[in-house]
């Protein structure tokens, strides 16, 4: 336990005696969060982003739609429990009222067009049509509750359901999805779309971000701070000095885990507060839940630092893995944007990326409220792959 | 006496060379041993498996007449030739942090007083010079009081007056009866230091003893030196003779006769040197002059 505690000190005084890395630590999220803030405010990207119900049913020919599968009860129930007013729309609506988006107090109607007979094919028309309009992200949706959250944090501007009856959710507190609503409208619908509202505080996108940027930042902490350090010190022949003294690997691994983690978890804390002064960003969850979550993403993280650094002494080939590492968790977890809507194979390769699971724990929590139960699944992957890499380390470890 | 280290038959196979070829010593205790030997001879090798940080092929090594085990670290000190320790740790952190890896340590105030480190404890251990470096590296080795000690080349890369200083260093833990495994490439370091020598060679030992014993051994006599532009040796010359860029040597057991002989070929004797074979002789002689790959 002496020798654990040296090794553990001694590595907190190389990290935190070396002022450059010390200062990159700290500075790299806020660089990135301003960073951020200007390459995404720029031209390119979809201006709206739509859950669609059914998508594919309502690409494909007409009628198809009617025959997606029916709604889950739970959809029902959430809606009910959303405060939402389908079942109280007005089956033909008295037209497009700016007065009555404004306050988004009341369901908006759709108005009556000409085409379709059948009221609920009508609907469909009307989003077959709305589909035609630019700038707008349409995510095929399978999980409804999910969907309503995202529509209640702004995330999603609008969610239609495409399926009978046809239905759309809006937020009547989002701008985006005020404008969505009247081209929704001006797609000509003969019927009525029955449409429920979502009550709840906006999530911009900063505070959706900063789970990622600080899980993020996390990632190189643990993966350059461990995998590096370790074949540094292989290249310098100081695991060899350690070999030849009575300290076996399993004191100095855990030395390294304990001292990045509590480095790392530091850095994280100090970032989460700093930024929240600054931004006042939202949290949802517990700050319990949320240490919780990073503690052990940090450890899974380490894990993989260490598994990665478990044999070579070439730096730049331990580079080269450290690349190969972090550049596809820094696109695929999710860091930046969702990943929802992309190939099915991409969605299922981040599966297998820590950080996807890190950040997704984080930000249920964080925006969703979610709590410690509701993250177990993340936090299960995690210290699976924890697992994973801890043995792969432990047997390819070598000291020289 | 039981030896205090040995190694029986040791032999190392690498895929496509023998680096060490069923090597045997004994080394008993309070002694100041001396491996020596050219580049690539296995020396290294052997070494490694004496401390326990390489596994031998075949043979084994033994402590106080039992295999290595898992304690043999702990009696045990070890100084590299070249290493690097955990950046911006001070000297005396250094210390510290490698005392808290064993059982029973000398305090960190009696190291750095035997290994003249006073001076610098609070600096960064990077920071130090080659000579105060080394005998950090001492002082590593020396934090847990060890009964055995390897020195790795401890001076390469010294100048001579931090030389000097180290081997009075060394000169002081041999006083405390301490058994040394040196290695090196310096004669001179071994002549002065070791009560015995091992001479490698392609990974064998080739000869062993006192440096004494050694020299009495394979020189009987000594060297006379004499300019290379005052004597061209001819082909019927009746003693060995070795030529080098500057001058000429001749190795011979009756001094008076060689003089004689000399004079009564009209040489000049201006500049003539005498000159006892030293271990760097034995060495050349042992393993020949030729530049190895």
């Amino acid at each position: 336990m002496r020798a654990f505690y040296a090794l553990f000190v001694a590595r907190n005084k190389e990290f935190l005696r070396d002022r450059g890395t010390l200062a990159w630590n700290f500075l790299f999220p806020f660089v990135a969060v301003a960073a951020i803030a200007v390459v995404f405010s720029g031209n390119g990207r979809p201006l709206y982003k739509v859950g669609v119900i059914g998508l594919d049913a309502l690409r494909g020919p007409p009628a198809a739609a009617a025959s997606a599968p029916a709604l889950p009860a739970q959809t029902a129930a959430a809606a009910a429990s959303l405060g939402a007013v389908a079942p109280s729309a007005p089956a033909v609506p008295p037209g497009p009222s700016a007065s009555a988006s404004a306050d988004g107090s009341a369901p908006l109607p759709i108005p009556p067009t000409a085409g379709a007979t059948d009221p609920a094919e009508r609907s469909r028309d009307a989003m077959r049509a709305f589909l035609q309009t630019r700038y707008v992200q349409w995510v095929a949706v399978d999980d409804v509750g999910a969907a309503q959250d995202r529509v209640r944090h702004h995330a999603y501007d609008l969610l239609l359901d495409a399926r009978d009856p046809p239905r759309y959710w809006v937020n009547p507190s989002n701008p985006k999805g005020y404008v969505l609503e009247r081209v929704l409208w001006g797609g000509g619908a003969s019927g009525s779309i029955p449409r429920d509202l979502l009550e709840g505080r906006e999530i911009r996108y900063i505070d959706w971000l900063l789970p990622g940027v600080l899980a993020m930042n996390m990632m190189f902490s643990c993966l350059w701070g461990v995998g590096y350090v370790i074949v540094r010190y292989r290249k310098g022949l100081i695991l060899r000095r350690l070999k030849a003294s009575p300290i076996m690997a399993v004191q100095f691994i855990c030395a390294q885990i304990a001292s990045r983690l509590v480095l790392v978890m530091f850095v994280t804390a100090v970032l989460f507060f700093g930024l929240d002064l600054m931004l006042h960003f939202y949290r949802a969850g517990s700050l319990l839940d949320l240490f919780i979550v990073f503690a052990v993403g940090g450890i899974c993280l380490i894990a993989m630092g260490i598994c990665m650094a478990a044999r070579t002494s070439n730096q730049e080939l331990a580079g080269g893995l450290l690349n190969l590492a972090t550049w596809p968790m820094m696109f695929l977890s999710g860091i930046w944007f969702t990943l929802e809507g992309s190939d099915p194979w991409l969605i299922q390769l981040s599966r297998f990326l820590p950080l996807t699971h890190l950040i997704d724990a984080a930000r249920k929590i964080m925006v969703d409220g979610a709590t410690l139960a509701g993250v177990l699944p993340e936090i299960g992957w995690m210290a699976a792959m924890t697992a994973v890499f801890l043995a792969v380390g432990a047997l390819l470890f070598r000291w020289e | 006496m039981p030896a205090l280290l040995e190694a029986r038959d040791l032999v190392k196979r690498y895929p496509k060379v023998t680096a060490v070829d069923g090597v045997s010593l004994s080394i008993e205790e309070g002694v100041c041993f001396g491996l020596l030997g050219p580049n690539g001879a296995g020396k290294t090798t052997t070494v490694e498996m004496m401390e326990g940080l390489t596994g031998p092929s075949d043979g084994k090594v033994l402590f106080r007449g039992q295999p290595l085990d898992r304690h043999f670290k702990q009696e045990v000190g070890i100084q590299f030739q070249s290493t690097t320790l955990q950046d911006f740790l001070t000297t005396r952190e250094c210390l510290e942090l490698f005392a808290s890896f064993y059982k029973r340590t000398l305090p960190i105030a009696e190291v750095m007083r035997m290994c003249s480190l006073e001076g610098f404890a609070e600096q960064d251990n990077r920071k130090l010079s080659g000579g105060q470096r080394q005998r950090l590296y001492l002082g590593l080795a020396l934090v847990n009081d060890p009964q055995l000690l390897f020195l790795d080349e401890p001076t390469t890369g010294l100048d001579p007056q931090a030389r000097q200083n180290f081997w009075a260093l060394i000169r002081s833990i041999k006083a405390q009866r301490k058994t040394i495994v040196l290695t090196t490439h310096y004669m001179e370091e071994a002549y002065a230091l070791c009560d015995e020598i091992a001479i490698m060679d392609r990974g064998r030992i080739i000869a062993q003893g006192t440096p004494e014993a050694l020299l009495l051994e394979h020189f009987e006599g000594v060297w006379l030196e004499l300019p290379r532009a005052a004597f061209a040796p001819p082909a019927d010359f009746p003693w060995k003779v070795h030529t080098s860029e500057q001058t000429v040597g001749i190795h011979t057991a009756n001094v008076n006769e060689t003089l004689r002989h000399l004079m009564e070929r009209q040489v000049s004797l201006e500049g003539l040197r005498v000159k006892s074979p030293t271990l760097d002789d034995l060495f050349l002689e042992l393993t020949g002059r030729e530049l190895r790959a």
